[in-house]
C-alpha cells in the first residue's frame, strides 16, 4: 500500500483492508509510537468536519509527525479563486501526505492525479468517505470476533446516506445479510441492492425498528434529515418511527452493538448512551487507531 | 451486374480512399460532425441529411476522402448514432464495412451529469466507464456517479 491513495473504499483490495484492520489492532494496543516524526501531514478540509479531521490530526500526532492545513478554505487562496489543482500542487510540494475532505464529489480522484504525494479522501461531497467505512469495519470486527455471516440492520436514511452504501458494499465482501430500516422515501437505492444481489446475498426490508433488533449483530443507525423532505409534516410523521430508545433494546442479542457514524441528534436517546450495547463513541475512537494504520502503511513505514 | 447494383456501389464508392459513415440517424448528424471533430480536417468531406432510408426513414450520410479513423475514435458516435455503419474505401472499393459499437470508455465528449462532481468546476476532461451499453449507462470516472442515456449531453 506504499504511495496508494485511498480515495474509494475499492481502491484497496479485501486483502488490504483486512491489512489495515489487523495493523489498527497493533496500533490500538500501542497507539503512541513516534514512527512518523520525519513526516509531514497536510490535512486539508475545505468543508468542516470535527471528528474526522480531529481524528487524522490525532492520529498523525501520536505518531509523531507534523501536521500542517486548514479547517475551512475561507482562510486561504482559495477564496482568491485558486483552483483546487493549484492547490494540490502546491501543498503536495510540503507535506508527504494530504488528508482531504472536500464538498465535490470526484475531488479527491483529481487530487489523486494531480498530486505528488497520495491522497487519502476524508469525504468528497455526497460520494465517498474510506476511512468511515473502515472504522466501522474494524468496530464490528472487533465486536462480534469476525466479519463474516453476521446479521447487520441498517436504520434511517438508506438512501442519501453514504456510509450506509459504502458499508453495505465492504460487507457484501462477508457474507453478510442485511435488515433493511427505513422510511418508504429512504430506501437503499436499488443499484446498491443489485450489488447485494449479486453476491448472492439477502436483504430484508422493514418499517420498524423494533422488529429487527433480536435479530441482528449489528445496528447501524443513521439520522434523518429534515432537508430530504419536501413535506414537513411527512418529516414529522415519520421522524419518530426511526428513533432508537433504551427500552426498545430489552429483545437484543447480548453480543448485538449499536454504531452510529455520528453526529448523533435525537436518533439515538440519551439513555442509550449507558447501555453496554452502545459502542458509538468507541467507534469513534477507534477512527483513530484505523487512521494510523493508514498514514503508516501508505507511508511505507509499516 | 444489373444497374441498381451499379448505382447502390457507385453511390457508396464515390470516394476513391477514406472513410464513409452511413445510417447516421438524420438529428445526429451534426453532433457526429462535431464528435470527430470534422471542423479542424482538410480533406474533402461530403456529408447529407434528411435522406430517404428504407431501413430508417431519415438518415444522414458523412464521406471523408483520405482520412481513416481509430476504432476507438469512431465508436465514440455510437453514444449519439447506435445504428451507424463505418466504411473505409479504398481503390473505390469497399474494404471494410461494419457497424459502430459502444466503446467502452469515454472520454472528454460527454459532460457529467451531476452538477456537483469536480469535472464541472475545474478544467478536468472527463472521463466514463461504460456500465451498460445496451441502456448507455455512462459512470463517471471521478464522482462515481452515473450519467444515463436521456442525460447524455456533450461538452
Amino acid at each position: 500500500m506504499k504511495n496508494k491513495s485511498l480515495v474509494s473504499i475499492n481502491d484497496f483490495t479485501r486483502e488490504e483492508h483486512i491489512h489495515i484492520l489487523d495493523l489498527a489492532e497493533e496500533f490500538e494496543k500501542n497507539p503512541t509510537q513516534k514512527i512518523l516524526q520525519d513526516f509531514v501531514v497536510a490535512t486539508l478540509f475545505f468543508e468542516p468536519s470535527t471528528r474526522t479531521r480531529l481524528s487524522f490530526e490525532s492520529a498523525a500526532s501520536r505518531l509523531g509527525a507534523k501536521v500542517i492545513g486548514f479547517s475551512e478554505p475561507g482562510s486561504t487562496s482559495v477564496q482568491k479563486g485558486e483552483s483546487l489543482r493549484d492547490t494540490i500542487k502546491t501543498v503536495a510540494n510540503y507535506s508527504d501526505i494530504i488528508v482531504m475532505r472536500h464538498p465535490k464529489e470526484g475531488s479527491a480522484r483529481f487530487a489523486s492525479e494531480v498530486s505528488g504525494v497520495p491522497i487519502i479522501n476524508a469525504g468528497d461531497g455526497a460520494n465517498q468517505h474510506p476511512t468511515q467505512t473502515l472504522l466501522d469495519m474494524y468496530s464490528i470486527r472487533k465486536t462480534q470476533g469476525t466479519l463474516d455471516n453476521l446479521n447487520i440492520a441498517f436504520v434511517g436514511d438508506l438512501k442519501y446516506g453514504r456510509t450506509v452504501h459504502s458499508l453495505v458494499m465492504a460487507l457484501s465482501n462477508y457474507n453478510t445479510t442485511f435488515h433493511l430500516v427505513s422510511p418508504q422515501l429512504l430506501k437503499l437505492p436499488s443499484a446498491t441492492k443489485m450489488h447485494i444481489k449479486e453476491k448472492n446475498l439477502a436483504y430484508h426490508q422493514y418499517t420498524d425498528i423494533i422488529e429487527v433488533i433480536p435479530k441482528v449483530d449489528i445496528l447501524y443507525m443513521t439520522r434523518i434529515q429534515k432537508e430530504r423532505f419536501s413535506d414537513p409534516i411527512e418529516y414529522e410523521k415519520v421522524k419518530s418511527s426511526y428513533i432508537l430508545r433504551n427500552s426498545m433494546l430489552e429483545t437484543a442479542k447480548p453480543n448485538m452493538r449499536i454504531l452510529h457514524p455520528l453526529p448523533r441528534v435525537n436518533e439515538i436517546t440519551i439513555d442509550v448512551d449507558d447501555n453496554p450495547q452502545a459502542y458509538y463513541f468507541t467507534q469513534a475512537l477507534n477512527g483513530v487507531f484505523v487512521r494510523q494504520a493508514l498514514l503508516a502503511s501508505i507511508l511505507g513505514v509499516k | 451486374m444489373n444497374n441498381n447494383e451499379t448505382r447502390k456501389e457507385l453511390k457508396v464508392s464515390a470516394i476513391e480512399n477514406g472513410t464513409v459513415i452511413d445510417h447516421i440517424p438524420a438529428k445526429s448528424v451534426f453532433q457526429v460532425i462535431r464528435i470527430l471533430n470534422l471542423t479542424e480536417v482538410s480533406d474533402q468531406i461530403l456529408f447529407g441529411t434528411n435522406l430517404d432510408s428504407q431501413k430508417m426513414g431519415k438518415k444522414g450520410i458523412i464521406k471523408v476522402s483520405n482520412k481513416f479513423f481509430e476504432p476507438d475514435d469512431i465508436n465514440k458516435i455510437a453514444l449519439v448514432a447506435p445504428t451507424a455503419t463505418l466504411i473505409v474505401i479504398k481503390n473505390f472499393k469497399v474494404v471494410i464495412k461494419k457497424n459502430v459499437e459502444v466503446p467502452d470508455h469515454v472520454e472528454k465528449i460527454v459532460k457529467c451529469f451531476n452538477p456537483n462532481c469536480i469535472t464541472n468546476h475545474e478544467s478536468v476532461p472527463t472521463q466514463f466507464t461504460v456500465i451498460d451499453k445496451e441502456e448507455l449507462k455512462l459512470q463517471c470516472h471521478y464522482c462515481e456517479k452515473i450519467t444515463a442515456r436521456d442525460t447524455i449531453s456533450f461538452v
